[in-house]
């Protein structure tokens, strides 16, 4: 076990090694190359780049040159991503090809390689991180370490405060100030429902009970959501620290990290660091020697989406089925094992050593009225900068989308963008200027959500963009209760009907119906929101739906079934080329005079617009 | 008791704290529609069917898990509240197998009726059906997934009341189906087919394999001579089903309307009863006088017997050998009453009325027949003979009644608490004492053996030895006894157990009580009180006081335990393992 001081020995040592990542006044003759070591670069092989960096690096024989393996810059679009420090310098696209160069160029010869700089979305290189706009408007706290510190060793961590909140509420808090300083911070569940942080330690710490566990919802099921994978990737420590904090302030001495399966990386880093924590004392019994007892496990998830609903999560971590119980009684009261437990997402956690070090004034100092703080996001879709984002709460979307985003590719217009995944609902262009926070969000009919922000262009149908939601829910129902069962699949089906051209009078009222019902009979959070990007689109975009309801056509010319491939006899010069092409014979005609094409036959699969010399041949 | 005031529908009551909102509601008399609520078995708050509206609070409540609290304002009966309702029920039926003219549970479906009683007129929201599948490879249960409505009331009762966990959901969402491991059948995997699934299903998705079939074709053969042997707790329940009130003793309108499907004889299994006492004290004795293997225990219960193979193949030889009464009685009536009455046993067909499913199963085991003649040919339920009665246009309600034929037909009253739990070792007790000390009874009820408690115990003196006994029924409580056993720590020489919470009187075979009922009436005293109180009006009240026993060893037997005895009544058990090769 550590002392308090021998933690504060570690911090000060490895803070004098590795501060120059921070200091841009650093003049000394250390740099460090860091490396992005997220599921995104991982995979796109950075893992090789370290490789080869370390040894083109012994090769040179190289001193003074650390590489480094962080967690997620956020700049995800661009990676691999290299940055070398203190000089601050960001490499985008790396390949492992590129290694020798930026070795013997910049780090033997002092040069950079220009030909490797992150390029903004208007073309021009930029030297350093800051100066790219995807950055300049972000607010780090939960990511403070993420893209900073090696996530697989402890002293990093350390270094940067790391274990001081802890150290913090072990020797000048009670439960009731932790509790308070939580409260008076204005948190919000990060996981979606924007619950208030502090009440809910609060009903957990007044539970009665011999034994309570905390509990971390590491689920992350929505489409495009990668925010808790990459605070988990980047800064496992965090996550261990906080819950050590949650532990102590609701007098839980057990905790559960639930992870899904699917996300490797996060799993081993989290091991790793749970394991070094127990090493140090930080786990355990007597923790910094204050008598104060915990300890953590990482329970892995197969998966389902419906393990993030925090019931069905406690049945799968108690090795049962994943599926919802009814409430009460709520969690606080009965929950993992029937003892009170303490259940927060991974966004939340990952503020709370921050508030505990600056204070709950400094974080409600971010942020609008009701919702402090920020909020990642990860941002996907047709948006430049797909990547990760934190922001202030009260930011606008408008704002997220062109300033952070870098705008729409390809020339295309913005359409839509969807928060809070298979819950929430989308945001038209009238809203862009919606301020970023629950309230808000909710009063526009949609919500904030996990932090899933999946931007839509003009080429996007929007009944098929609930349709494509509906298929995930009905995939992801548990199956318990027959609303959501049953009644989402009904829903497909009447969405699927519209998409292949079949949809008929009645089916909007149809699908509301269902909907109210659902969302009101169904016994947990998955079924009570599954209806939302049917109605949200239903409420922004009817004039599509009935445009395929009535006209038979999807105005974005997304759904295939509704288009025909026409064959403008104007320009057709009889070549039969397209006819030739066809790969069921559906296209006649004479040589020399126009072809047509025979619509029952076509599969429209647009082999023929792509022949046509003349470009005779569209959709319409 | 804590009390709290609330208001339901305008209903102003005091009720307990600890009461649900359905609780409080049925004690109202205010009819909260349930699909999944069975109580204190299955309380999860799946079907939507029972919620209300609950002043101040967000979105409806689910009253069947909703504890009341002061002041609470319930309104069951909203149009938001009928319209979901109704909604939710459309749905599960545009998801059923709606062949309900020609279902088994047809007029006793809790799925059909709540139909009626939210007046569904039609289903305005259909679509694709899910895949299901049938398992029909057991001797004793159907299970046809199309007519699930996935309430999971089958899956709560193996789980928490028989502890088997057989069955679960398998798949997820709109593919959600309930089934064993493996997508296995019910056959291969260690169900003890105890059939307690099918009393717990509101629809027709679970149900026994069908047999009246085959006894139609029998009793249609001229060839044949077809008997009828009737349990004794069939007699208690079978007036139910044709609307007389849980608990009627309809034994001599069963009779009556047993012979009106033609059976050429129609006999009691209480004799078959009165017989295995005999041959299970015996054992007994000999075990007591022999320092046997310690603690004995029954084997009447078909279901018990394969949870036993199944999850105690270390522990078989503390079942007693001897055969199931029916059993018994069938290789009796293939030997002695063919011999004496000068009949081709081979020609002989016996079938069994038993309140049970896996006496299906128990008929077809290899080891129950004597020189290639089963002892027992085919198994009805309780439920079976009702609808065959009814189908020959018999109404035990209004039938004149007839005594049981003889010469097998008189058993005695020990032979008819067999039906009930405590009720087997109430009559082995009365035989085994009065034998072991020689000197008559001085009281023929063991009161302390009887009732609803889990496990009883008692000490009994006999002569200068104490004799301990313990009695568990539902295989949740038969489950603990063995463990007791396997860790040496059963103080016991003689257990009985029933598989059925209850004993046979609740058997997988009987009629079936719908959840409200089974939440509001002790259907197990009732039916159990209507035995103790037959043991009480009969004349001789002790197997071995049976003079038709009396004769059979005069006659045939010679003395229990003797060869002749083992062959015919004796039989053997061995281990069964599941998914060994795979």
């Amino acid at each position: 076990m550590k002392s308090i001081e021998e933690l504060s020995e570690i911090r000060q040592r490895t803070l004098e090694e590795i501060k120059l990542r921070k200091d841009r006044n650093y003049t000394g003759k250390e740099k460090h190359v860091l490396v992005c070591g997220g599921t995104g670069c991982t995979s796109s092989h950075s893992m090789e780049i370290i490789k080869r960096l370390e040894e083109k690096i012994k090769e040179k024989n190289i001193q003074n040159v650390r590489v480094v393996r962080t967690g997620c810059f956020g700049l995800c679009a661009r990676g691999p991503i290299i940055v070398v420090r203190p000089e601050d310098t960001f490499y985008a696209m790396a390949k492992v090809e590129d290694v020798d160069e930026i070795v013997e160029k910049h780090l033997v010869g002092g040069e950079i390689v220009e030909r490797l700089l992150c390029k903004d979305i208007d073309g021009t290189a930029v030297k350093s991180l800051d100066d790219l706009n995807f950055y300049k408007k972000q607010h780090r706290v939960v990511l403070k370490n993420c893209g900073l510190i090696d996530p697989e060793n402890i002293d990093e961590y350390i270094a940067f405060d790391g274990y001081k909140a802890l150290e913090k509420v072990l020797t000048s808090m009670t439960p009731e100030e932790v509790i308070k300083e939580v409260s008076d911070s204005g948190l919000r569940g990060r996981g979606g429902a924007g619950f208030p942080t502090g009440r809910k330690w609060e009903f957990a710490k007044n539970s009665v009970a011999d034994q309570k566990y905390v509990a971390c919802n590491a689920d992350e099921g929505d489409p495009g959501a990668f925010m808790d994978r990459s605070v988990l990737e980047g800064d496992p420590h965090s996550i261990v620290e906080a819950m050590a904090i949650a532990a102590y302030a609701i007098g839980a001495t057990k905790g559960y990290v639930y992870v899904r399966a699917e996300y490797p990386i996060a799993v081993k880093r989290l091991q790793i660091a749970i394991d070094q924590a127990q090493e140090y004392g930080l786990l355990g019994k007597n923790i910094m020697g204050k008598g104060f007892e915990f300890d953590l496990e990482i329970r892995l998830g197969a998966g389902a989406f419906v393990c993030g609903e925090e019931t069905a999560l406690m049945e799968s971590v108690e090795g049962k089925r994943g599926e919802p119980r009814p409430r009460p009684p709520f969690p606080a009261v009965k929950g993992l094992f029937g003892k009170p437990t303490l259940l927060n997402n991974v966004e939340t956690y990952a503020n709370i050593t921050q508030i505990i070090l600056n204070g709950a004034s400094w974080f409600a100092s971010i942020g609008t009225e009701k919702s402090k703080g920020t909020k990642v996001f990860a941002l996907g879709g047709n948006i430049n900068n797909v990547g990760l984002v934190e922001v202030p709460m009260g930011i606008t979307l408008r704002e997220i989308v062109y300033d952070i985003g870098g705008g729409i590719p390809n020339g295309r217009k913005f359409k839509a963008a969807q928060t809070g995944g298979p819950s929430g609902g989308c945001i038209p262009e009238e809203h862009l200027d919606t301020p970023i926070d629950y309230e808000s969000l909710i009063a526009i009919g949609s919500m904030m959500g996990s932090g899933g922000l999946i931007i839509m262009d003009d080429s996007t149908c929007m009944v098929n963009l609930a349709r494509f939601f509906l298929d995930f829910t009905v995939d992801e129902s548990c199956g318990k209760c027959p609303p959501c069962r049953i009644g989402t699949k009904r829903m497909l089906e009447i969405l699927e009907k519209m998409v292949a051209g079949k949809g008929q009078v009645g089916d909007v009222e149809k699908l509301e119906k269902l909907a109210l019902n659902i969302k009101r009979s169904s016994l947990c959070g998955l079924g009570q929101t599954a209806p939302n990007p049917v109605l949200s689109t239903i409420r922004y975009f009817r004039e599509e739906y009935d445009a395929h309801i009535k006209e038979k056509r999807c105005p974005s010319g997304e759904c295939k079934a509704m288009t025909k491939v026409m064959i403008d006899k104007e320009k057709c010069k009889g070549c039969s080329a397209c006819s030739r092409k066809c790969p069921v014979n559906a296209i006649q005609g004479e040589l020399k005079q126009p072809f047509e094409i025979d619509q029952d036959k076509c599969i429209k699969c647009g082999v023929c617009i792509a022949t046509c010399p003349f470009k005779a041949i569209s959709r319409v | 008791m804590d009390k709290v005031k609330i208001t339901i529908d305008g209903i102003e009551m005091e009720v307990p704290k600890t009461y649900t909102i359905l609780d409080a509601a049925r004690e109202a008399n205010v009819d909260i529609p349930t699909l999944c609520h069975l109580k204190d078995i299955n309380e999860i708050g799946a079907c939507r069917m029972c919620i209300v509206e609950v002043e101040g609070a967000r979105g409806f409540v689910t009253s069947c898990v909703m504890p009341v609290s002061d002041g609470m304002v319930v309104r069951t009966n909203t149009p938001a509240i009928r319209d979901a309702r109704k909604t939710t029920l459309e749905l599960l039926l545009s998801n059923h197998n709606r062949s309900c003219l020609t279902c088994v549970r047809s007029g006793n479906c809790e799925l059909q009726a709540l139909a009626r009683k939210l007046n569904v007129e039609g289903i305005e929201f259909e679509g694709e059906k899910t895949k299901t599948s049938i398992d029909d490879l057991s001797p004793s249960i159907v299970r046809d997934n199309s007519k699930c409505i996935l309430c999971k009331r089958c899956v709560a009762v193996c789980k928490k009341v028989q502890e088997v966990s057989a069955i679960n959901t398998m798949n997820r969402g709109f593919k959600s189906e309930i089934g064993s491991a493996c997508n296995k059948s019910l056959n291969d995997v260690p169900c003890s087919l105890c059939g307690q699934c099918i009393e717990a299903c509101p629809t027709g998705a679970l149900r026994e394999k069908d047999a009246t079939q085959k006894v139609w074709e029998a009793l249609n053969n001229p060839e044949l001579y077809v008997i009828v042997q009737t349990a004794p707790a069939v007699r208690a329940a079978i007036g139910e089903e044709f609307g007389m009130p849980i608990g009627t003793l309809a034994t001599n309108e069963m009779v009556a309307g047993l012979k009106r499907l033609g059976f050429n004889k129609v006999f009691d299994t209480n004799t078959g009863a009165d017989l295995t006492i005999m041959e299970e004290g015996t054992e007994l004795i000999e075990r007591i006088n022999n320092n046997g293997v310690f603690p004995m225990i029954t084997s009447c219960s078909p279901g018990w017997v394969r949870y036993a193979e199944s999850n105690y193949p270390d522990l078989l030889d503390h079942l007693s050998s001897a055969k199931s009464p029916h059993q018994m009685f069938g290789a009796i009536l293939k030997s002695y009453y063919a011999e004496k009455e000068n009949i081709d046993p081979k020609k002989m067909f016996v079938v069994s009325v038993m309140p049970c499913v896996a006496k299906k199963s128990e008929s077809e085991r290899e080891e129950m027949e004597v020189d290639g003649v089963r002892d027992v040919d085919a198994v009805l339920t309780t439920r079976e003979a009702a609808r065959m009665m009814k189908e020959a246009g018999v109404d035990l309600s209004k039938i004149e009644g007839a005594p049981f034929d003889n010469p097998m037909g008189d058993a005695s009253g020990a032979g008819a608490i067999f039906g009930t739990t405590g009720g087997v070792m109430e009559a082995a007790l009365r035989t085994v004492k009065e034998i072991l000390t020689g000197e008559p009874l001085d009281k023929i009820d063991f009161e302390e053996v009887r009732g609803e408690k889990g496990i009883k115990e008692a000490t009994i003196k006999i002569g200068d030895k104490d004799i301990k006994v313990a009695i568990a029924h539902g295989l949740g409580n038969a489950k603990r006894i063995m463990d007791m056993i396997r860790d040496g720590n059963a103080p016991y020489h003689f257990v009985e157990i029933m598989a059925c919470p209850g004993g046979c009187v609740m058997g997988g075979g009987q009629p079936i009580c719908d959840a409200k009922t089974r939440a509001t009436v002790d259907v197990r005293k009732l039916r159990a009180e209507a035995l103790y109180k037959l043991d009480k009006e009969l004349p001789i009240r002790k197997s071995h006081e049976n003079p038709v026993i009396k004769k059979l060893y005069e006659e045939y037997l010679e003395k229990p335990g003797s060869h002749k005895a083992h062959k015919l009544l004796h039989t053997s058990y061995h281990p069964r393992h599941y998914f060994e090769n795979e």
